[in-house]
């Protein structure tokens, strides 16, 4: 859906739903996921319909993930670190995860 | 910097660190006043100037000198003395102007002297059927990757709304080797015509030129269709975009959907710290009822910069000076300050043009007042039909509505249903939204973890209220 | 509106009015049920959902029993509900807790329950006292600080945001004519009817039931009665939704059938219902984390104060006007709890034009000038 410009950053990488996924320095976890052609980062608590990041800019919470155990992070707010792990969440968040 | 860093105290918080707020830090700093500039995003620059310290975007032809003016606004802002945090969320503010922030997941109370709101603007919610699913994103959404990661739409791509951003971005997204296949017009015919009183105003403003250029830009290489229907159709994801002007309806397949038609300001923070807000007619959105220094209702909180009502980036850098010049008057009248005639000169510049702009670019009724099965909650999956029916059962206004269906109760806040629930409402009652109002809404306006919330300092009365 | 266009005037569109409302249109009255607007200050918004018994009673035993009868009637309640709007208010029974994080706080808890039950004339119930070990067997996800708690078998929840939508999709169904923003101002009786006069124009009714609230107090005087209320503020904390982790609601701490878990119960003396006291906040959120662990990082998406309703002495009025036969006072704190006994014990009776004595007395209003008295 999207490529990049040329100049984009050092390479670093993170791992989705245990995938290793390649990205770049000043990626978010959000605009990383989009950059690798994932469809959609979570499924909705409501009706467990698949979204994906929209607004990009924390207002939406579209893009709810779960980042290093934690979920329910916003990825557009979140810049990628080597290792990070993310997963995609599924409905309802679990408590304690 | 960790939240524990922070001071108990300072004289000035700044909440957003776009055009208004690096301003007003900028200024308020200069003068001696103890100021902290808050920002959740990993750097400042807002929307506008987003990432504008980081942008791997280096050929300066394709964003555009508009953008890289943000460059001076973030140096000046840097040099200030003022804390400048990022990835620090704002969730609360009060009355008495106690400021709540969490950083790295941890959450302190900060007591300010004064507050200057600025955080900005958002898209205004369009939501035609469709528009939750992957593959469909905001204008924004696409501009800020190519801003931040220099990320650009490479697939079978379609923009639809209208507004000065649209043929922004489009032209950005150009001139940086994207691809477009088409953009959908939604702008009603009839909103030219009632532009055109405007015109004369706007031929003399900057506007025009740059407009008429984009636009030309545009134009010379994707073609543009004008729609007064507009679907985003598939099943897990985006398929295809159906369109339609008049009885004709055309279907395209597509990978990504962009939409925008206009941005309307961020109410979230200051409805909750109780700021009045009024409705604007003429921009279809709520906004602050402010004083000529961008004084809120609430005594000591201001509100600058888009947030305060829209009227563009540069104009809201013009806003942050005059709210902090107010800031300083009030703690340091001592301070030397910039002349502030020369700014509101400066600003009142910037509004020429303006009234064309909102003319032209006012969404259609049917793309602000959705029908049928069509999302206007995203987080919640509340429906237009839901809205209608509830609002025919005797439900008056977006609070009861809440109650009733869920709408707004989810993790956005209202952010993407607040202005659809309203005007649906407003409709199906036969009334202004004016009339009926907004939501109202409570800290935490971000959300934090319980056990954030649990970390806060708690008084012995307070414990006594849920210990008995 | 011309005279005698309708039985009975509710006043109040909250869940006490709606449901009082629902039941009075299934005895066949023509009913205007008269409220306020989309900004009202409004428990039923605000409430916590549950149908619980333990604890109820304490200084009135009548109320224990009066309490039981609601939450047996819930059931059924729900169910013709569910048929009439499609809609399902989620109640359940499985039992409910009372989590305490003290030894200090347990030998409280079984105090109060020994004087509650030890009552001359309280209808047998039971709560039982039990220890941590007990209490880990329903409750898994309880944190090492709980050292027991209270169960009673008789307590419930249920979804009351979507009971008070489905009640009035209900009357709305039944023919009941719903008049927000109209705020009743004044009540007099002029030959055979009560006349309201609201901010749009006067509504008449045969009779009249006042289930505004706090808003009683106000009114209850123009018609002879008098509803004594003492508001109070109470703050909620509410996270995002969450898979199923609790099976039985805990009086401070309960799962919604959405997911969100609904964290209370404040408080306040102040009865500013904007305000809102994030120590207050912070220390129901302290205490969920120590009760249950697993939810220290689950997000907060929302807060909220609301103003309880809430009589001198926290029981319920059920009065009938002596001065003007036909006024009525339905006035209590729980009206989710008691909205099945509203709708199918109080509304026949106000439909028949007489309170049942052996029913309600002890909850005439009377009884507050017996104990200014003694």
């Amino acid at each position: 859906m999207f490529k990049r410009l040329a100049e984009a950053g050092a390479a670093v990488a993170i791992t989705v739903d245990g995938k290793r996924v390649e990205c770049r320095a000043g990626d978010t976890v959000a605009a990383a996921l989009i950059a690798a052609d994932i469809d959609h980062c979570r499924t909705t608590p409501v009706t467990g319909a698949p979204r994906a990041p929209y607004c990009l800019m924390g207002v939406c919470f579209e893009c709810l993930v779960s980042v290093d155990g934690v979920g329910s992070r916003q990825g557009c707010l979140v810049p990628v670190r080597e290792g990070m792990a993310v997963e995609t969440q599924i409905g309802k968040r679990e408590a304690g995860r | 910097m960790n939240a524990s860093d922070l001071s108990p105290a300072y004289d000035l918080v700044v909440i957003g660190g776009g055009p208004a707020g690096l301003a007003a830090a900028a200024l308020a700093a200069r003068a001696g006043l103890s100021t902290v500039l808050f920002d959740e995003n990993p750097g400042v620059g807002g929307q506008i100037y987003r990432a504008i310290a980081s942008s791997p975007v280096k050929d300066r032809a394709i964003l555009g000198e508009d953008y890289w003016a943000g460059v001076e606004l973030a140096a000046e802002a840097g040099a200030s003395g003022a804390s400048i945090v990022t990835g620090a969320t704002v969730w609360s503010l009060d009355p008495s102007r106690l400021v709540g922030v969490s950083i790295a997941g941890k959450a302190r109370l900060i007591q300010a002297g004064r507050v200057i709101i600025a955080t900005g603007s958002l898209e205004r919610p369009f939501p035609i059927p469709g528009w939750t699913l992957p593959g469909v994103m905001s204008a924004g959404g696409a501009q800020t990757l190519l801003k931040a990661q220099g990320l650009v739409p490479g697939g079978r791509s379609v923009m639809a709304g209208g507004g000065p951003l649209l043929w922004l971005l489009a032209a950005q997204i150009l001139r940086a080797g994207g691809k477009i296949d088409a953009i959908l017009d939604t702008t009603p015919r009839v909103n030219w015509l009632r532009a055109l009183g405007h015109l004369p105003d706007f031929v003399l403003s900057p506007y025009f030129s740059k407009g008429l250029r984009l636009l030309r830009e545009v134009r010379a290489r994707v073609r543009v269709i004008r729609v007064d229907r507009l679907e985003a159709v598939g099943d897990d994801k985006l398929r295809e975009v159906v369109f339609a002007a008049g009885d004709a309806e055309w279907r395209m397949p597509a990978d990504l959907l962009l939409l925008h038609r206009g941005v309307v300001p961020n109410v979230n923070l200051a409805t909750a710290a109780g700021v009045a807000h009024a409705w604007n007619e003429r921009q279809l959105c709520f906004e602050p009822v402010l004083d000529e220094d961008f004084n809120s209702s609430v005594a000591g909180i201001a509100v600058a910069g888009d947030g305060a009502g829209i009227a563009g980036g540069t104009a809201a850098a013009e806003r942050g000076r005059i709210a902090a010049i107010a800031a300083v008057r009030a703690l340091k009248p001592e301070a030397a300050v910039p002349d502030l005639q020369t700014i509101r000169q400066n600003l009142q510049r910037e509004a020429m043009g303006r009234a064309f702009l909102d003319a032209l670019n006012r969404p259609a009724v049917s793309f602000r007042q959705p029908q049928g099965d069509t999302i206007v909650c995203r987080c919640e999956e509340v429906t237009a039909k839901q809205v209608r029916d509830t609002a025919d059962l005797g439900c008056e206004g977006p609070n009861q509505m809440k109650a009733f269906l869920r709408c707004g109760m989810g993790p956005c806040q209202g952010r993407l249903c607040g202005l659809t629930v309203t005007e649906l409402i407003a409709a199906q009652r036969g009334t202004t939204p004016a009339e009926v109002g907004y939501y109202r809404l409570r800290p935490p306006v971000k959300p934090i973890t319980l056990s954030e919330l649990a970390s806060l300092p708690i008084t012995e009365v307070e414990r006594k209220a849920v210990e008995r | 509106m011309a005279a005698s266009d309708y039985d009975v005037a509710v006043v109040g569109g909250g869940l006490v009015g709606v449901a009082t409302a629902w039941g009075l249109a299934r005895e066949g009255c023509r009913v205007v049920v008269l409220d306020e607007g989309d900004r009202a200050v409004r428990a039923s918004r605000g409430n916590f959902a549950l149908v619980w018994v333990q604890s109820k009673g304490l200084g009135l035993p009548e109320y224990a029993g009066w309490t039981i009868r609601s939450s047996n009637a819930w059931g059924g309640f729900a169910q013709t509900l569910k048929e009439e709007t499609g809609l399902d208010v989620s109640f359940q029974r499985p039992g409910g807790f009372h989590l305490a994080l003290s030894e200090k706080e347990l030998e409280a808890r079984a105090t109060i329950l020994k004087r509650l039950h030890n009552q001359p004339g309280i209808v047998d119930y039971k709560t039982e006292i039990m220890e941590r070990s007990q209490v880990a067997k329903m409750l898994p996800d309880i944190g090492p600080e709980v050292v027991g708690g209270s169960f009673c078998p008789l307590d419930g929840h249920v979804n009351s945001l979507r009971l008070f939508r489905t009640l009035h999709t209900a009357i709305k169904a039944r023919g009941v004519t719903y008049l927000p923003s109209h705020r009743v101002e004044t009540i007099t009786k002029d030959g055979g009817e009560f006349r309201l006069g609201t901010v749009q124009g006067e509504i008449r009714a045969g009779k009249v039931a006042l289930a505004a609230g706090n808003a009683n107090m106000r009114l209850a005087p123009m018609v002879g009665l008098e509803a004594p209320m003492r508001p109070e503020r109470g703050q909620i904390v509410v996270t995002e939704r969450l898979r199923p982790f609790l099976n039985h609601p805990v009086v401070t701490l309960r799962q919604t059938d959405e997911g969100t878990v609904m964290i209370g119960d404040s408080k306040e003396e102040s009865i500013d219902p904007a305000g809102l006291t994030l120590g207050v906040s912070a220390t129901e959120a302290e205490r969920a984390v120590r009760q249950f662990p697993l939810l220290a990082n689950v997000n907060v998406v929302r807060t909220w104060s609301a103003i309880r309703v809430m009589t001198q002495d926290g029981f319920p009025i059920y009065d009938e006007s002596e001065t003007h036969p036909g006024a009525f006072t339905v006035c209590c704190h729980s009206g989710v709890t008691l909205a099945a006994n509203h709708a199918l014990a109080v509304a026949p009776m106000i439909a028949r034009g007489a309170l049942e004595k052996s029913l309600v007395a002890p909850f005439s209003a009377r009884r507050f000038h017996v104990q200014a008295a003694g």
